[in-house]
């Protein structure tokens, strides 16, 4: 029973990482290639934490004492992912947006700093190839 | 004894398999801010692979040094988003 329930969750987990690195490879853009890469990995990262955690509360429960250390670090291990990972992904993107790079296929840039950038890239707009 | 069958050492193998994936958008990178994003993926799947090791050989210091590992590849991409964007490190 509980087996299946860490199958699954190491199904879960190995499908959406797998997933994160098909659409870093795949994306066009810094942008889109950040909605993959981190999001899915934070979401799988916590279906294979929660599948070590089950599995050392599972050991745990069977007699063996001292697996519950095991639970209660990848526990803080999942904790530091979930902290540390959407920062680092907005840190990312602002990095990327203040460095200059632009979107595929954007028009207009609602962020440019200044009134007269924003006109300017209203003004004299270049509609790239669309593939 | 390592077990080739345990299924926490089989979902090693397929996250080796997807940091090999993302290690290529690196290599490829257009620009520096693509290698940044690829390096993220990177370091966020070798901690989960450092938690299902550890689960697989049931020693618990692999899931401390992933807990360490954590905080350092964040502290680690934070500096070079810093670099990127033009501010004084």
């Amino acid at each position: 029973m509980i087996e299946w329930i860490i199958y699954i969750f190491l199904g879960i987990g190995l499908f959406f990482n797998l997933l994160a690195s098909l659409g870093l490879l795949r994306f066009p853009d810094v942008y889109t290639r950040l909605h993959a890469g981190t999001k899915c990995t934070t979401f799988g990262a916590i279906f294979l934490a929660g599948a070590v955690i089950i599995y050392g509360a599972w050991r745990w429960y069977d007699g063996d004492t001292a697996m519950v250390n095991m639970a209660i670090h990848a526990a803080i291990a999942l904790v530091a992912i979930l902290v540390t990972n959407p920062t680092g992904a907005h840190a990312i993107a602002r990095a990327a947006h203040r460095s200059g790079v632009k979107p595929s296929r954007a028009l207009v840039d609602d962020l440019a700093p200044g009134e007269e950038a924003a006109e300017a890239d209203m003004a004299d707009v270049e509609v790239d190839d669309v593939e | 004894m390592i077990d080739l069958y345990d299924p926490f050492m089989i979902s090693l193998i397929v996250l080796s398999i997807s940091v090999l994936i993302a290690l290529v958008r690196v290599i490829l990178g257009p620009t520096a801010p693509d290698r940044i994003v690829g390096l993220d993926t990177v370091n966020t799947i070798v901690v989960v692979s450092m938690l299902a090791f550890g689960a697989a050989t049931m020693e618990i210091i692999y899931i401390d040094v992933a807990i360490v590992y954590a905080v350092l590849s964040y502290i680690t991409t934070l500096y070079v988003a810093k670099y990127l964007e033009g501010g004084e490190i």
